[in-house]
């Protein structure tokens, strides 16, 4: 096949990535044409449809076999595809969310569904990218949507500071990764996976590739958030706009895991000795710092920051494994802990009084008296998250820790237990403040969306996703068996 | 590198000349101007008075806009560059599809534009 | 020999400017100097044989880049003798950095000079083509995608600055220039019939 007919025929396969794109250029052209921002309703429900379409047709259009399109510039298999649901339906959940609060607050700018689809783009272009550029394309795609989303209320001191904190500190992320890929460009001889994957098991590069190597994974560490590179995440998350943050909390995770799983088991697969220590450090350190951390946090959205780094532990735990468990057992890890989070999110986002959003950890005193469905809801989460069983959270650390345990990474497992003990400290501290002390003032009451969403993911929790996890865990471990 | 640094001659000729016409007007004026400086001469001067304060200014926000919106437009005229030379040196099958390439890219950016002229970024109030 | 003078005249004002960048005190003078380390680097460029990627130089960078960073310094109106004051307390810190950086630098260097395959990356362009024409000749085919992507980054650019800065304040009179020349004389012009000594009451 010729390249033009290559490039031809990769066009279908790139059906939900143009359904964004349709989306996106479609609201925005009709939007400015006229005067859209009365119309948010409508283009916030247009985005989420566009979502789920993606997301549907990332599932529906999975091919048996791996397909290289765009002339090895793309990937379209099972783990872009697992991925790409992942993203498409928390983003859609996330955008759902984030106009009905809009909404609410009379923020009503129809640039907002038309973001979080570009940025869903960016992502979706990250979990399938096979050479360098597209990496770095897609990490820019997704990283510029996001750092004007965090800005979104711009005459708010926090927001603006947030967006400010993430751009600078950001970009200085993405000028290692571009620093790091030139690294592995020069050492290797090529952008492409395939080929560093062949000159690297021909033992080309040495330090310098390793340098390379290490440098991206900084970078990537730093989008999702692992520590010692999420410095930037309490603030971030406290200065955003909630349902922006709850947007961080899900989708962008998703993607920079799978970019990461994706780096390391395709180009890198022959370096595992050199970055099995990496990863398991990013890990360990995670864990400990996201358990730590959250201990001393008062604000739920600062705690929320410091859960996830947490989790993003557990995730690169089932990474740092470089068995066929291994990636797998992240993949369901995100697949899992991403619906618990979402509905958390809802229910933060639907605590408010007197107008303004209530999001201290005093502030859910008494809740069970109060509101006991959200209190009860708020509980089947915050277990699923710390991990408790039944509840689906408990299957997926168990699986990273098994994969863990399989690789020989013993410390890392036991660590990882540790930090999940202390962690359920804190979220036992919050169920104490539902459950046990005296009411708090008296909250508005919530909006049904959110209860809808935040009773929809308690479902998935417990029971849903518990029942299909065979499903799921056969679906994620086809995916990447083709990297062994 | 087979890089031949000839062709280069004549803008470096003109930088050259360029540098010796700046300089030469400093250096004259340094050396041939009479000049007899004091402290009031030189201060700063408002009509009389003492200088209030700074003589630099904010700048409105939206000078900051227009500048980004010029760079984004400056970067897909930079993009242009190699397309307008290598479009006739293809064949012809590729050559249309480099054609209908570079109108997507355009069109992405056209609805940028119409975006930005509908909100009235594009005026001054 | 020609090559070699231009390339150590290029280089010595890139990295004397570059250090005047973050010396000197008034921070337009900053920016000026930044302008002149874009220029030599674009110099520099040319001296690589890469002269695309050095026009793209001058005239993003110093034709925009560097604009908005004059628009910026004069925007933000920042007392930078102010922000000067910490400074020297954080200089211990920020040199054990450059420190540490500097030697995985050398470290990586003395690798790539002993590692196998490592020239591999030199890219010649062939055939008396210049490298613009090299570009052009794959960009908007076999990097289609790359291409149309940084369309999208520019597009998400374009909204962010619009989102973020775009204010338009109430009661300001503009000229609409249509609707002027659109007015017709029955609209402007109204003919009273006034009676001698009555006015218009």
């Amino acid at each position: 096949m010729s390249p033009l007919q290559d490039l031809i025929a990769s066009g279908p396969h790139l059906l939900p990535e143009a359904v964004l794109v349709v989306f996106a250029l479609g609201a925005l052209f009709f939007g400015a044409l006229l005067g859209a921002d009365r119309w948010f309703g409508l283009t916030s429900t247009a985005g989420v449809a566009a979502l789920v379409a993606a997301g549907a047709l990332a599932i529906a259009r999975q091919p048996v076999a791996p397909v290289d399109v765009f002339l090895g510039a793309m990937v379209i298999d099972g783990v872009s595809a697992f991925a790409k649901a992942l993203i498409a339906f928390a983003a859609a959940a996330t955008l759902f969310l984030g106009a009905v609060h809009f909404n609410a607050t009379r923020e009503r700018r129809f640039e907002f569904p038309i973001l979080v689809c570009l940025a869903v783009l960016g992502m979706f272009v990250m979990v399938s990218a096979q050479d360098l550029i597209t990496l770095y394309i897609g990490v820019e795609l997704q990283s510029l949507s996001a750092y004007v989303l965090a800005a979104w209320r711009r005459d708010d001191a926090f927001s603006s500071e947030a967006g400010l904190k993430y751009f600078v500190l950001s970009a200085i992320s993405s000028g290692l990764l571009l620093f790091g890929a030139s690294f592995v460009y020069g050492f290797t001889g090529s952008i492409d996976f395939d080929v560093i994957a062949a000159a690297v098991s021909e033992g080309a590069g040495g330090v310098g590739l390793v340098f390379g190597l290490v440098l991206m994974l900084c970078a990537l560490a730093f989008k999702m958030s692992a520590a010692p590179f999420h410095m930037w995440t309490p603030d971030v998350y406290e200065g955003a706009p909630t349902p922006v943050t709850a947007f961080f909390a899900a989708a962008p995770k998703v993607a920079a895991v799978t970019l990461m799983a994706r780096v390391l088991y395709e180009p890198f697969a022959g370096l595992e000795a050199q970055w099995q220590q990496v990863i398991a450090a990013l890990a360990a350190i995670s864990m400990v710092w996201g358990a730590f951390g959250a201990l001393l946090q008062t604000n739920l959205k600062r705690l929320m920051a410091y859960s996830s780094i947490a989790n993003m532990g557990f995730a690169l735990m089932g990474l740092a494994a470089g068995l066929e468990q291994g990636p797998a057992s992240a993949l369901i890890y995100l697949a899992l802990y991403v619906p618990a989070n979402i509905g958390i999110f809802a229910l933060i986002l639907a605590m408010r009084r007197d107008g303004a959003p209530a999001e201290t950890v005093a502030d859910l005193a008494g809740l069970a008296q109060k509101r006991p469905w959200m209190a009860a809801l708020f509980t089947m989460l915050l277990f699923s998250i710390a991990g408790v069983p039944p509840f689906a959270g408990f299957i997926g650390k168990l699986l990273v820790f098994q994969a863990s345990v399989d690789a020989g990474l013993v410390w890392l497992a036991v660590l990882g237990g540790v930090a999940a003990v202390v962690a359920a400290a804190y979220y036992l501290r919050l169920l104490a403040s539902i459950w046990f002390q005296p009411p708090a003032a008296a909250l508005q009451p919530a909006g049904n969306a959110n209860l809808i969403t935040a009773t929809f993911a308690a479902a998935l929790t417990f029971p849903i996703l518990v029942v299909a996890l065979g499903s799921i865990e056969r679906w994620a471990e086809a995916a990447v068996r083709m990297w062994f | 590198m087979g890089l031949d640094l000839t062709d280069y001659l004549p803008i470096v000729i003109f930088f050259a000349i360029a540098l010796v016409m700046g300089a030469g007007f400093l250096i004259a004026a340094w050396v041939v101007a009479p000049k007899s400086p004091d402290k009031e001469k030189v201060s700063a001067y408002e009509c009389g008075f003492n200088a209030f304060d700074d003589a630099r200014m904010k700048f409105d926000v939206r000078f900051y806009l227009v500048s980004i919106l010029f760079i984004i437009f400056d970067l897909e005229v930079a993009f242009l560059f190699p397309w307008a030379i290598t479009l006739t040196d293809m064949p012809t099958e590729t050559a249309q599809f480099a054609f209908w390439s570079m109108m997507a890219f355009l069109g992405v950016l056209t609805v940028g534009f119409i975006y930005e002229w509908k909100k009235g970024a594009l005026e001054w109030e | 020999m020609l090559a070699a003078i231009a390339f150590y005249v290029l280089a010595a004002v890139a990295v004397i400017s570059a250090f005047a960048v973050i010396a000197a005190r008034n921070p337009v003078h900053s920016v000026l100097f930044l302008i002149l380390t874009f220029f030599t680097a674009a110099g520099l460029f040319v001296l690589l044989g890469a002269e695309f990627l050095a026009m793209l130089l001058v005239v993003v960078y110093v034709g925009a880049v560097a604009v908005l960073f004059l628009f910026v310094v004069m925007m933000l109106d920042v007392d930078f003798a102010e922000l000067k004051q910490g400074f020297l307390s954080y200089m211990p810190v920020g040199a054990l950095v450059a420190a540490v950086l500097l030697a995985e630098l050398v470290l990586v260097a003395f690798a790539a000079s002993g590692a196998r395959g490592a020239p591999l990356a030199i890219a010649e362009t062939s055939g008396g083509v210049t490298n613009a024409e090299a570009i052009g000749l794959v960009l908007y085919t076999e990097y289609l995608l790359a291409f149309q992507l940084a369309g999208l980054v520019l597009l998400v650019a374009m909204i962010g600055a619009i989102v973020l800065t775009l204010r338009h304040r109430p009661g300001v009179k503009k000229q609409d220039i249509s609707a002027q020349v659109g007015r017709r004389r029955s609209e402007a012009v109204e003919l009273k019939d006034i009676r001698p000594g009555q006015g218009l009451g």
